[in-house]
């Protein structure tokens, strides 16, 4: 912060000279992480890349302003550092001493940002432009929500299956139900003497020969 | 010394089968009780209902906590003496008198049938709450198929020009949990209205659970094949790609490197007590009622070992990958930590990119605060401290485990809908089998109590039992309900589950009779039980059930009732809050904890109170 204060109070005698200077009212701070977006197919910062960057600039500020041809010569950079950061400033195409106002080129490069990003092949966390937050995409919203289609799905397949096995149960007991009362009416049918029932093959149970019985032997 | 202490219990031949009767019953195949298909069926369902959710998110949290490596000391110990006695006991008296858990206590003597009744209710009561935590689970299986997934990132405010502030306090995860799952409210007095998502996702749940259980053990049986080997599938396949991911091994390597010392925390020894004895599902009532349709001759004595080991291997197996994944987890936050420390140092002193790294990070740090300037201009900076330590300390079980921590360890993963789907379904499986014994444990006793007529249909009784628990369960649906679950959990599944085995071993040891019982199993399985089993039953499992319970009791009593809640106004937030329950909380936990417990008494006097009356009106 201290550092910052004097540095400033040393430019102010070039101020005069030089537009562009770090925490001017004109002037913008531009950090550039390539390391960080690209890793091992980082390229290497150089003038040829600052060249293509104050062309993005003319080209968002063209596409802005319709009609002013902004040229490379209307962005100058200073004040590059090791990070790979700098500021820059723009000038007006008709009169270079005029700098544009910060709105002016802030809307210019939130037009634009897409194409800034991509022409270097970055994000906006990557390439960032200070003071001006990255406009954040609306997220994509079905019609249906996903999981009530999967609730759905599953609900479906259970309400399916709990109506399958209650009717097959309720089947499978009035078949019982039908069976038992078959068979009675067949007993009923062989005739029953002394109260005791008959067995399939007919005729009457001689209860002489039987064992293990409830009804007393005769 | 033996312990010959047995106490008068006439009538009681007549009131169980005899060792003939149960081989006539053995010859005739009864139809009227069901059985199991095969012997498989029978080791799924009670390892179904064993292993559960507290294997994932309660056991590895004990472990690392309580010693590390060292916790599987007090564990195997308790396993051995506490576990595996209580578990052949209530396999063997099941298997033997073939009933339900309150025709079994009602056979063995009148009086004890409030022990049946009181299994009856904590069966109910769990059943309710552990199903709503399925819903959850159930909610979050229905939004993994989505990619990214909805919880990685946090929604945009109305006029969309930043994030909610709620979810850029806290984390789009718990943002996720707390407000578009839950939307809890601040206090649990503020109980909010019915949330429509989570009705829908608690009538599901108990779908599904119904028409598992719909005719009894004939669909559960059939069901298990899948809900009690799909878990292990999973976690299998969790583990081999959990050790594929950076940090997993350190997070092996913290939880099992052993800390003796802790051993001498009694603190240890209790929880350790604890958790075997509600990870064996003990006291539910279930496992007796599953032993019942079992063929005479089975041998309880082998199914108990072996669903002991595999419950306890289990608990490691599930500790582990856990742990690999909270290791992954651990990991990446420590790096996240320490490189926006280094881009920030990197923005500040407008060095190049690469100058500092991980690796020599500690080291430029020291050579930038040698000078004044860079002192000052770090101190203004106030970089966090990262230590890998704290990341995988940060303990958390429970719902926090699998709702918060885990979901924020798949976001990372590559292909994360898929490992969500996978996980969501292991703890829907871990879960559903786990409810087969509780809905056993309810059902079964209806049935033996005769409050339904005869002829009702067991489809008609499953349902009615599920259609009563979902529309009581409707509590947990409202904007406070995590609060009642945390309630319903701390106090309807601990102290009268202690007080229930410690009535059944006493029962079994004392009223029924040991040496009758090792007669029994004798007939059953061809051999006595050797003294080892002697010597638990009678005193050593009784005792340790005992302190566990002492221990228990007292520490509910004495404890402050305060309970943490999300709130976004809060001063801390997103700290959570401690709040001191409201007064009229007494009144739930008595009915939670205080009914079922005094359920045994009361049963027992007012068993009396109708004996002297008939008496006294046989008599007139």
């Amino acid at each position: 912060m201290l550092e910052k204060v004097l540095f400033l109070l040393c430019l102010t005698p070039a101020l005069a000279q030089e537009p562009c200077f770090p925490g001017s009212s004109h002037a913008y701070k531009v950090r550039i992480s390539i390391k960080t977006a690209l890793g091992n197919q980082a390229y290497v910062w150089n003038d040829n890349e600052m060249y293509l960057f104050r062309a993005a600039m003319a080209f968002a500020l063209r596409s802005y302003h319709n009609g002013q041809e902004f040229n490379v010569s209307n962005i100058m950079v200073c004040n590059e550092t090791p990070r790979v950061s700098f500021w820059f400033v723009v000038s007006s195409p008709e009169n270079s001493s005029v700098l544009l106002k910060k709105g002016d080129v802030e809307n210019a490069i939130r037009k634009s940002r897409n194409r800034i990003n991509g022409a270097f092949l970055l994000t906006d966390q990557t390439l960032e432009f200070i003071d001006i937050p990255p406009t954040l995409a609306a997220p994509v919203m079905p019609v249906t929500p996903p999981w009530l289609i999967v609730f759905g799905v599953v609900m479906g397949a259970v309400g399916a299956g709990i109506i399958f096995l209650l009717v097959s149960s309720l089947v499978q007991s009035k078949r019982k139900k039908n069976k038992k009362t078959l068979d009675e009416d067949r007993e009923d049918m062989r005739g029953i003497e002394n109260g005791l029932g008959c067995d399939n093959l007919g005729g009457v149970y001689n209860t002489t020969f039987s064992d293990g019985d409830k009804f007393t032997p005769m | 010394m033996k312990l010959k202490i047995r106490l008068p219990n006439p009538g009681l031949d007549d009131r169980i089968p005899s060792h003939k009767d149960l081989e006539d019953m053995e010859k005739q195949e009864a139809a009227d009780r069901p059985q199991w298909d095969n012997k498989a069926q029978y080791l799924l369902t009670c390892v179904g209902f064993c292993v559960g959710l507290g294997n994932v998110w309660r056991f590895p949290y004990l472990c690392q906590s309580h010693g590390g490596g060292a916790f599987m000391i007090p564990f195997l110990f308790l396993l051995i003496f506490e576990g595996i006695p209580l578990l052949y006991l209530e396999f063997a008296i099941g298997q033997r008198l073939r009933k339900g858990s309150v025709a079994v206590w009602t056979a063995i003597n009148p009086y004890l049938a409030g022990v049946g009744i009181a299994s009856m209710c904590v069966s109910f009561l769990v059943g309710m709450y552990y199903n709503t935590i399925i819903a959850w689970v159930m909610w979050y299986f229905f939004h993994s198929f989505q990619s990214p997934l909805p919880w990685s990132q946090c929604p945009l405010n109305d006029n969309r020009t930043g994030l909610v502030s709620e979810c850029k306090r806290s984390s789009s995860i718990d943002y996720f949990w707390y407000r578009e799952t839950l939307n809890t409210s601040e206090t649990i007095d503020v109980s909010g209205g019915l949330q429509w998502w989570m009705v829908l996702c608690l009538f599901c749940a108990w779908a599904v659970l119904y028409i598992c259980c719909i005719r009894g053990i004939e669909t559960t049986g059939k069901a298990v094949y899948i809900t009690s080997t799909l878990p292990y599938v999973v976690l299998t396949i969790f583990l081999i790609r959990g050790l594929t991911l950076k940090g997993s091994v350190d997070g092996i390597k913290f939880l099992f490197t052993p800390r003796v010392k802790e051993l001498m925390n009694p603190s240890v020894w209790l929880d350790a007590g604890a958790q075997v004895f509600y990870s064996f599902s003990l006291a539910f009532g279930g496992l007796i009622s599953f032993s019942s349709y079992n063929p005479v001759h089975n041998n309880c004595e082998q199914d108990a070992v072996i669903i002991g080991i595999i419950n306890g291997c289990t608990s490691v197996f599930a500790a582990t990958v856990v742990y690999s994944i909270i290791g992954f987890r651990a990991t990446e936050q420590f790096n996240t930590c320490l490189n926006e420390n280094i881009l920030m140092l990197l923005n500040a002193f407008d060095l190049a990119e690469g100058t500092i790294t991980e690796t020599n990070y500690d080291e430029m740090l020291r050579m930038l605060n040698s000078t004044t300037s860079g002192f000052d201009t770090i101190q203004g900076l106030d970089l966090s401290t990262c230590n890998l330590e704290t990341f995988l300390s940060d303990g958390v079980e429970g719902t926090g485990l699998a709702f918060i921590v885990f979901t924020e360890a798949i976001t990372k993963m590559p292909v994360s809908p898929l490992w969500s789907v996978l996980f969501f379904i292991m703890l829907f499986c871990l879960g559903l089998s786990t409810m087969f014994g509780a809905i056993e444990g309810v059902v079964v006793p209806l049935q033996d109590l005769k409050i339904f007529p005869k002829k009702c249909p067991k489809e008609a009784l499953s349902g009615i039992v599920c259609l009563l628990s979902f529309m009581i369960a409707l509590i947990f649906c409202l904007r406070s309900g995590n609060y009642w679950l945390v309630l319903f959990d701390s106090y309807a599944g601990s102290v009268p589950l202690l007080i229930i085995a410690f009535c059944e071993m006493t029962a079994v040891a004392y009223i029924y009779g040991i040496d009758r019982f090792n007669k029994d199993i004798e007939f059953m399985i061809g051999h006595k039980p050797n003294i080892f089993w002697q010597a638990m039953w009678r005193l050593v499992s009784p005792l340790i059930v005992f302190v566990i319970f002492v221990f228990y009791f007292i520490t509910k009593v004495n404890a402050e009732l305060t309970y943490i809640s999300w709130n976004p106004n809060s001063a801390n937030f997103p700290i959570l809050e401690i709040l001191t329950y409201p007064k009229w909380v007494y009144i739930v936990i008595f009915i939670l904890a205080g009914v079922p417990s005094l359920l045994i008494p009361g049963v027992a006097l007012f068993q009396l109170f109708q004996r002297c009356c008939c008496k006294r009106n046989m008599y007139k």
